[in-house]
């Protein structure tokens, strides 16, 4: 690695490090429900009047019974609008481009479940599917409205650790209406002004036709078709900016454009590349703060997210190591190595803009967030460096996750972890003072249990069926990365992909949107359950017969247990792919 | 029950039943309740079938691999249910001495609670809750019962192997009687407290049998870990098919192209199903119902029976003790310290009578007497027999003793006994007398005041002596973040001295039965588990609260039903023991937990690049233990298994507990069992294949 890689991510790790403790302790402010300090003044008032329009009260309690079915409707609602609103946009407005309605049906189906999940995987390409009015109202609403509905289930956990002998858990309209108006939206909008002003655009004029200064000849469909003058060329705009800052923000990924954060227009420079990284680390991280603040230990919410950076470093490094080396087939041919003209390694795929380095980050970044959105294409990854963002999806994205869920899922981890290591102090294992039993390791099981499985099932199924095998594009080893990385992309709700793949047909559509939709709602369902059977239980207070859970030795645990409970069990599979592709890279260079 | 102290894991007797039992245990619907070793049996099966089909020519895989795979599968099952038979044989042979106690006598059932009533004799099977019934001399008690009259000596050494007798009597703390055990002397009149099958000698036997034994919240909380994890290793293992049939396709097509034959194939059931019993958490599957078996198994051989395995494993959560001081912090014997005479008597004289009086009481108290008028005073001790003496032993009744000397009739008593004793002959009781017994009561001692015939000669005083070691056993309670408190009947200020001197971390004086009970449900609102121990009717209120109550077998029939546990040498200290007991339970389990899955990771490095040879040769490069293509499964497989009967020991006896601090702990199992599971299958693995290979296999 060269010393710009190295200085690239302490750059990137220690900004964000920076900010997670004012952002996080903001954060605490909102969801203890207290008066928000400085915009809280702004805001306050428009929080009041949603309730008054809404018919909420702010006072009302849910149990986690409530909380969860309020959740679960809201989210169907969200469902339903985004899929009509994709076959209707022929009808509606803000659709300079004409866009027909999108098709087939298994298209916006797969569409509405990826952005209601917070996955947006795209099986299309937003500037020729997508209409304006689609891309604000739907897709835009729903990055706000899946990352708040993360916020909220993290939150009801938070509650039922913090909370005594009480069915309450606080209630979900006041969560979803409080994570909206003081955290995303303000943070999307300085977000969204920042990368106009780097010439990100943010209009609702129509696709703009521009003259080439150096016209070309287009080949014909035959030999003896004529050839035709290119002189003109359209470039797709629309309101990126505002988009782009919730799709980082929310660790959504859903592009406006289908180069996604590839596209000089979602990403023009490397001090966007910059903001957007740290957008999309932003909220994941600086929650553990928040969850130290309202458990009263903030070292508890330093040990996870230590947890978590590690497990993101472990597998960042790796990526950017192998990008930067290249492809040692080519060393004969071509000179990779770094010089002051050149950033040298895999330049494949990669923008020249952003060199192997910070592609490998941002790689490792938005796939260790649940978040998808790429600046370069993995598939033309070494195959050691598409190991990297693939695996750290595997992880079940708990390093750090997605906005809520990925804290959510590291808690589930944390569960696991807290009876393993209570068992062996000798005691019935607590954390925070609750006793985690039979009830809890079922639910924490399940909600483990099941990105995993429907991982390995879709693909197992994509593997043997016509239908999946029509997909492949390339044979051997990667056209198995690409499969299985599908596959754990959904399964996950990351939503980036490998490509190579074609996945617009009926079976990915129908089979992606249900992993989607499984894996998002089978993890939030256990996740609640165990926010209320946690708040019902008495809170024992600690000692030093008490398992620590903020040492270093805890954090050390509880990778271990992660790396040997979820990710080993890839080991296999991912032999027959990017293992398998680098051990055969390496035996023919031999 | 002494003789079973001695755990010997490879007795003759046990060992031979547990290898019939572990063959038993083969039935389906027994194996069906263990989720992880069940998959092991389903494999089993399934690699069994695919021999037979290799057998018949159409083998999948080479039919001496599959023979082996399939023969060490079976051997996994079999050595886990060989780990449980141990742990059940031991407790059986216990049983089996129990039930020789539970012999069908005949019982004299009495119309009325009098010796005198009616009898008829019935066969002690049929005796009912209510009936009442005598015991006379050299008759065994058939049932359990509450002795509504007479006063004997009971030998209660078939329960709980004491030889020495105890007192029975109507009323009071010693009311209680068990059935199995002997009458001695006198006789009792019981009322019958169980019907038959239900009594202690019943449940006790039902308890060490195992027969009863429902799985705990943790184990079972285990279980469903335990489970989730297996099911993510079948789905990984069993996805690995449709994986390779693509790729072995792919590869074939690929190699077409070049014009090669095509050689990759899918990877086959056997090193599948191998995979998985490998991945999958057998060691601490096949273990977990032993180590459950053996944590109450420890709690017996500490004399202590619980009445659920529930009880056991609460032990281990226990942050706060109660204890009492007698006994349990102080030496259940005091000891003399000073000699108060009355006014009219000099120090040496009754210095002279108290020893006199203690020179047959073998008691410590009474030794102690003699050893202080010795050093004091100089007065030798002197031969019973010599002085024509006749010694006056403590009864219930009198609550003296004393010595019948020619003419004097010297005794020794509590102040209220005796004052009894000096009054019935005419006597005066001195005040300054009851003054000076008041003194020494109040600051923490006990008054003995010793009387020769109707005149009160002084007043002994006793004081309590705390145990040598009991202070470092607090400390070291403490550092496991368990707080003990003492609780005594003494005033506050004697409390607090004895609690100082005893290092506790708390005291509750002049308890009463009620304050006990609050102090124990205001640690409860605290969110914390109580432990205590109780004897007494007075403490059943307190122990049906307390999370963990054992309940002393000299104790009465209400306190015993209200504890959870029983402890047969009516040892308070044995708090301690079982808290750690419940503390070893849980840690085995968390440690084999451990050791079980940290031993995948070399699992997958012995397995994979032979898995996916065919398809892949350059995965061999994973084969980092250089192991011999066509063994390495097989030892993969063959350390799997005998791991388990290597792991049998640590199951049975538990892992070594020394009191500390939990991270302290933790830290240390986690490099025991945590590391050690990682590095100890690369080793063991590598050297079962070296063996295999030597042997040409």
């Amino acid at each position: 690695m060269t010393p710009n890689a190295w200085l690239q991510i302490a750059l990137l790790i220690g900004t964000v490090l920076l900010l997670v403790k004012p952002v996080g302790a903001y954060m605490a402010y909102v969801y203890e429900n207290q008066p928000v300090p400085g915009v809280g003044r702004i805001l306050g008032p428009v929080e009041r009047g949603i309730y008054r329009v809404c018919g909420i009260s702010p006072q009302h309690q849910q149990d986690w019974k409530r909380y969860t079915v309020a959740l679960l409707l809201f989210n169907l609602l969200g469902f339903m609008a985004v899929y009509l609103l994709q076959r209707w946009q022929g009808w509606l407005p803000f659709n300079p481009a004409h866009m027909p309605a999108v098709a087939p049906s298994s298209l916006a189906f797969n569409t509405a479940a990826s952005f209601v999940t917070n996955t947006d995987w795209q099986n299309y390409a937003g500037e020729s599917t997508m209409s304006y009015c689609t891309q604000m109202t739907a897709l835009a609403v729903q990055n706000f409205l899946s990352a708040s509905t993360g916020l909220t289930v993290l939150v009801a956990l938070v509650r039922g650790l913090t909370r005594k002998t009480t069915a309450e858990l606080g209630s979900f309209w006041v969560d979803l209406t409080r994570s909206m108006i003081y955290i995303l939206l303000p943070l999307s909008l300085v977000l969204a002004v920042v990368l106009v002003s780097q010439g990100v655009p943010q209009t609702l004029d129509k696709y703009i036709t521009v003259h080439l200064v150096q016209p070309f000849h287009q080949a014909g469909a035959s030999a003896t078709a004529p050839s035709t003058l290119i002189t003109t060329q359209t470039i797709a705009v629309g309101p990126v900016a505002s988009q782009e800052a919730i799709k980082e923000l929310g660790t959504n990924g859903g592009g406006f454009f289908n180069a996604n954060s590839a596209h000089p227009l979602e990403n023009p420079n490397g001090l966007t590349n910059f903001l957007e990284e740290v957008a999309i680390l932003l909220l994941p991280l600086a929650f553990c703060y928040t969850f130290g603040r309202m458990v009263n230990d903030t070292r508890q919410g330093w040990a996870v997210l230590a947890a978590m950076v590690i497990l993101l470093l472990a597998l960042m490094i790796p990526c950017v190591m192998a990008e930067q080396a290249g492809n040692p087939l080519l060393a004969r041919y071509c000179n990779q190595q770094p010089t002051p003209l050149q950033p040298g390694g895999n330049m494949v795929g990669k923008e020249a803009r952003f060199g192997p380095v910070n592609s490998a980050i941002f790689a490792a970044v938005t796939t260790g967030t649940s978040t998808g959105a790429v600046n370069s294409m993995f598939d033309s990854f070494t195959p050691l460096g598409g190991l990297c963002p693939m695996w750290l999806i595997q992880l079940s994205e708990v390093a750090p996750g997605g906005v809520g869920s990925g804290l959510y899922g590291m808690l589930m981890f944390v569960l696991i972890t807290v009876f393993i290591a209570g068992l062996m102090i000798g005691r019935t294992p607590e954390y925070l003072g609750k006793k985690i039993e039979a009830f809890e390791m079922k639910m924490a099981s399940v909600a483990i249990l099941v990105p995993p499985s429907l991982v390995l099932l879709g693909t197992a199924v994509a593997c043997v069926t016509a239908a999946g095998l029509a997909g492949i594009t390339n044979p051997g080893p990667h056209g198995f990365s690409e499969m299985l990385y599908a596959m754990t992309s959904q399964a996950n709700n990351n939503g980036s992909a490998f490509a190579g793949l074609n996945g617009d047909t009926t079976f990915y559509n129908v089979l992606g949107a249900l992993l989607m939709l499984a894996a998002r709602f089978w993890t939030i369902i256990p996740t609640m359950a165990i926010a209320g059977s946690l708040a019902r239980k008495k809170i024992i207070p600690a000692g030093s017969g008490t398992l620590t859970t903020n040492s270093p030795l805890f954090v050390f645990i509880l990778i271990a247990i992660i790396v040997v409970v979820i990710a080993l069990t890839f080991f296999p599979a991912l032999a027959l792919g990017p293992i398998a592709e680098q051990m055969q890279m390496m035996a023919r260079h031999r | 029950m002494a003789t079973h102290h001695s755990l010997n894991l490879l007795k003759g007797n046990v060992l031979r039943q547990a290898l019939v039992d572990a063959l038993v245990k083969l039935n389906p619907r027994h194996q069906a309740r263990n989720p992880v070793m069940f998959v092991v049996y389903i494999g089993s099966v399934l690699t069994t079938v695919l021999w037979v089909q290799a057998l018949l020519g159409h083998g999948e895989a080479p039919t001496w691999f599959i023979f082996w795979v399939s023969l060490w599968l079976w051997f996994t099952v079999l050595f886990a249910n060989f780990a449980e038979a141990m742990a059940e044989g031991r407790g059986k042979a216990q049983a089996d001495t129990l039930r020789r106690a539970r012999k069908d006598t005949t019982a004299r059932k009495l119309s009325a609670p009098q010796r005198d009533a009616a009898q008829t004799p019935v066969p002690a099977s049929l005796l009912r809750k209510a009936d009442l019934i005598l015991c006379e001399a050299g008759e065994i008690i058939p049932a359990d019962g509450e002795v509504l009259a007479g006063v004997a000596s009971v030998d209660e050494s078939a329960i709980t192997g004491e030889s020495a007798p105890v007192i029975r009597e109507a009323g009071g703390d010693r009311s209680s009687v068990t059935g199995g055990t002997r009458v001695l002397s006198d006789y009792l009149v019981i009322r019958v407290g169980a019907n038959p099958g239900e009594a202690f000698l019943d449940r006790m036997i039902s308890m060490v049998e195992g027969a009863k034994r429902q799985k705990t919240p943790n184990e079972i909380a285990l279980n469903i870990l335990l489970a989730g994890f297996t099911i993510v290793c079948l789905l990984a293992t069993a996805t690995l098919l449709p994986f390779s049939i693509y790729s072995a396709h792919s590869a074939n097509t690929i190699l077409a192209v070049a014009g090669h034959t095509a050689s990759a194939a899918p990877v086959s059931i056997t090193i599948l199903v191998a995979l998985l019993v490998c991945l999958i958490p057998t060691t601490i599957g096949a273990l977990l119902s032993a180590i459950g078996i053996a944590g109450m198994d420890r709690m017996i051989q500490a004399n202590v029976i619980a009445t659920s395995g529930r009880a056991v494993e609460a032990a281990g959560d226990v942050d706060v003790l109660l204890l009492d001081k007698t006994g349990t912090i102080t030496l259940g014997n005091r000891q003399a310290v000073a000699f108060h005479p009355a006014d009219d008597v000099m120090e040496k004289d009754l210095a002279d009578a108290a020893q006199l009086s203690s020179l047959v009481d073998e008691t410590p108290e009474g030794r102690s007497v003699v050893i202080l008028a010795k050093n004091k005073f100089s007065l030798r001790q002197r031969e019973v027999d010599h002085l024509g003496a006749v010694f006056v032993p403590f009864t219930a009744q009198t609550r003296m003793s004393g010595i019948d000397l020619q003419d004097r009739h010297i005794r020794k008593g509590a102040d209220a006994a005796i004052e009894q004793y000096v009054q019935s002959l005419g006597g005066h009781f001195p005040p300054e007398v009851r003054a000076t017994a008041d003194k020494i009561s109040r600051s923490g001692g006990t008054p003995l005041v010793v009387a020769d015939g109707a005149r009160a000669l002084g007043v002994i005083e006793l004081k309590d002596i705390v145990k040598s070691s009991i202070r470092e056993r607090f400390a070291q309670l403490r550092s496991m973040g368990i707080k003990t408190v003492m609780v005594t009947g003494d005033n506050p200020l004697t409390a607090a001295a004895i609690a100082a001197e005893a290092g506790v971390d708390d005291f509750l004086a002049q308890a009463t039965p009620e304050t006990k009970l609050k102090l124990i449900r205001d640690y409860q609102a605290g969110g914390r588990l109580v432990a205590m121990t109780g004897d007494g009717t007075n403490d059943a209120p307190a122990l049906a609260q307390a999370d963990v109550a054992v309940a002393m077998n000299s104790g009465t029939q209400a306190a015993k039903e209200a504890g959870n546990m029983v402890d047969l040498d009516s040892n308070p200290t044995k708090l301690i023991e079982v808290v750690e007991t419940g503390k070893q339970l849980l840690m085995t389990r968390g440690a084999l937990t451990t050791f079980s899955i940290a031993n995948d990771v070399s699992k997958y490095f012995a397995i994979l690049p032979v898995m996916f040879a065919s398809i892949y040769p350059q995965l061999g490069r994973l084969n980092i233990m250089e192991l011999n293509p066509h063994t390495a499964i097989l030892s993969a497989v063959i350390f799997n298994a005998l791991i388990i009967i290597a792991l049998i020991p640590i199951a049975l006896k538990g892992v070594t507990y020394r009191p500390r601090p939990a991270n302290k702990l933790l830290f240390n199992n986690i490099l025991i069992y945590g590391l050690g599971g990682l590095v100890v299958p690369f080793i063991g693995i590598k050297a079962i294949d070296l063996i295999l290979n030597s042997m040409r296999f």
